[in-house]
């Protein structure tokens, strides 16, 4: 169970102000990548976030460049999920590969508001906000898979381990 | 029903008799590209505990998003990636060589009916050539070293028909800028994207490049044109053995088919801070600018410093404009040399830089302050991107580019011949 504060924020959020392309071919760890998160759409969300906060946003979520920290520095900030109206296709697999739920629920994202508690329960396909539940269809099982397994790169490395 | 490209071409690398939108597929790439980033991708593979990469013969690693290095820990990656690619025999171009999608399609790496995925969002640039291509992130890069195989999610098409002939000094990007203002950044997102009919039958591989390019920009998995004699004739001496173009049927199943007569097009400016907010040059000119950046992999080729060149007419850049000049490869570099061009830039006040992406992700090379203003031929404008993000960039083609420098405020080309 996912549980958390709605980070409220409009349409086409790119990738540059997601993580900043100034830091983007620096050696960083997560930690201090999550300092960066957001920093230029929103300063105070670095240092505002707590652990299983939602980001809610409207349409192609993630647009522009290819860079993966855009998904991994939102997990090393303790996002739980990001619940948009639409997501650009690269963020929504280096998302999945990062196990960070992308979630699309756009009667959800009208109706959160900043600050606002949000529950989302994945195996059931449901997020809970001001006692309405709102159904969103489930994830293709080779992504689900993926996202249990905890990113792309913990899946394979189960995987290969079978392999032998 | 008949196939598009994209279902074809994913049944045909899954192993499958035939691939519908929607299916998960799992294909091999038939080239894997990384840059810069492959040193993060290093080590992203260094957690699976693999010590080879499976099939260096599909990879292939360019340096050219921060060259030569800025700073002590670009030169460390720079540093591990060279170690990397000699330990593992995978093909590689160091700094200088050029920008990947130029130097990708130079050294004919991407054939006809090849898949190519890239750790790159402009990967979509070999679309050009009649090539699948895709931007896929780091992790999986790693993946693709270990496995050889991803997964990817069969794509629905939009087919976009051009008509029409294009007026004098108006190019590739004002097309693709004026169709990504008329569908909007999110336009085609997820979809494969066909860009056809006579006015893209007419273009140049040059001019075809930036289209396929900027398909990214509205979201597009990838941005196909078919291949024909101009294409053949382009990797005549530069693509090894044999390829196998594909089409898409005439009867194919497409989503939505859009159709644009061009003949009155006039130049596209992106305004800040979106792709998408675009207008006709009429609306922004007269905007003081000062700086203007003219290269990157959407308007940094041979023909694009030619353009910017017969525009600016011999006049000098304009007082207090820097003007950035980046070609695009050392290929282009070179024949730019020969030409004379780069001596006329440079006597015209700009300042030619090294083959490169530098400016245009705000790495160096040119990094914009709080309130000042980038005309650039680049293929994005967001808050921040080059710089300060109290900086605002506009997005236009070579041609807006020349005819700014030189008078110091966007300005409409066709205004000073």
């Amino acid at each position: 169970m996912i549980k958390g504060r709605a980070w409220k924020y409009g349409d086409d959020v790119n990738t540059d102000v997601i993580f900043p392309g100034r830091y983007t071919y620096a050696r960083m760890e997560p930690e201090e990548m999550a300092k960066h998160a957001l920093e230029d759409l929103d300063p105070n969300f670095a240092k505002e976030v707590r652990p299983g906060d939602v980001i809610v946003a409207g349409k192609n979520f993630g647009c522009g460049s290819s860079r993966e920290q855009a998904a991994t520095c939102l997990v090393a900030a303790g996002v739980g999920a990001v619940v948009a109206k639409s997501f650009a296709r690269i963020f929504f697999r280096n998302a999945i590969n990062n196990g960070l739920p992308v979630l699309e629920i756009p009667e959800a994202v009208d109706a959160i508001q900043p600050g606002d508690e949000v529950e989302i329960d994945l195996e059931r396909g449901v997020l809970i906000h001001k006692g309405v539940e709102y159904r969103f269809p489930p994830l293709p099982e080779t992504v689900l898979e993926i996202l249990q397994d905890g990113g792309l790169i913990p899946h394979l490395k189960k995987a290969l381990a079978k392999e032998g | 029903m008949g196939k598009t490209f994209a279902e074809k071409v994913l049944a045909r690398k899954a192993g499958l008799s035939e691939a519908v939108p929607g299916q998960i597929v799992e294909v091999t790439p038939d080239l894997g590209m990384s840059h810069d980033n492959t040193a993060a991708i290093r080590r992203i593979f260094a957690k699976l505990g693999l010590d080879r990469v499976k099939e260096p013969e599909r990879f292939v690693v360019i340096l050219d998003h921060v060259v030569p290095a800025a700073q002590v820990q670009y030169a460390e990656n720079h540093k591990d990636i060279r170690e990397f690619v000699r330990e593992q025999g995978i093909r590689f171009y160091d700094v200088g060589r050029g920008i990947c999608h130029q130097v990708v399609v130079e050294e004919g790496l991407a054939r006809p009916g090849d898949l190519i995925l890239g750790a790159d969002s402009h990967t979509t640039t070999y679309g050009a050539l009649g090539a699948f291509s895709a931007g896929i992130g780091r992790s999986e890069m790693a993946a693709l070293w270990a496995t050889s195989k991803l997964w990817l999610k069969v794509p629905s098409t939009i087919r976009i028909e051009l008509y029409g002939r294009l007026p004098e000094l108006i190019t590739a990007k004002d097309v693709i800028l004026y169709l990504i203002g008329k569908l909007g950044a999110d336009g085609a997102l997820y979809r494969s994207v066909e860009f056809a009919g006579p006015l893209v039958e007419g273009m140049s591989i040059s001019e075809r490049l930036v289209l396929s390019n900027m398909a990214a920009e509205m979201g597009a998995k990838n941005g196909y044109i078919a291949p024909d004699e101009v294409t053949f004739e382009y990797l005549k001496g530069r693509v090894e053995g044999d390829y196998e173009p594909i089409y898409p049927d005439p009867d194919a199943n497409y989503e939505e088919v859009l159709r644009f007569d061009l003949s009155d097009l006039s130049p596209q400016v992106a305004c800040p801070h979106t792709v998408d907010n675009v207008v006709p040059i009429e609306e922004v000119a007269g905007k003081r600018v000062d700086q203007v950046l003219l290269g990157t992999c959407t308007g940094g080729r041979l023909a694009d410093l030619r353009l910017a060149l017969e525009v600016m007419g011999g006049r000098p850049v304009a007082e207090g404009v820097r003007m950035l000049v980046l070609p695009a490869s050392r290929e282009v570099y070179v024949k730019a040399a020969e030409e004379g061009l780069l001596k006329k830039f440079a006597e015209a006040g700009a300042l030619v830089l090294n083959p490169g992406c530098g400016p245009c992700l705000g790495a160096h090379q040119g990094v914009l302050a709080p309130g000042e203003v980038c005309l650039s031929t680049s293929n994005r404008n967001f808050k921040g991107r080059m710089g300060s993000p109290e900086a605002e960039i506009y997005l236009a083609s070579p041609a807006v580019a020349g005819a700014t420098a030189v008078t110091g405020e966007i300005c409409d080309p066709r205004s000073l011949s």
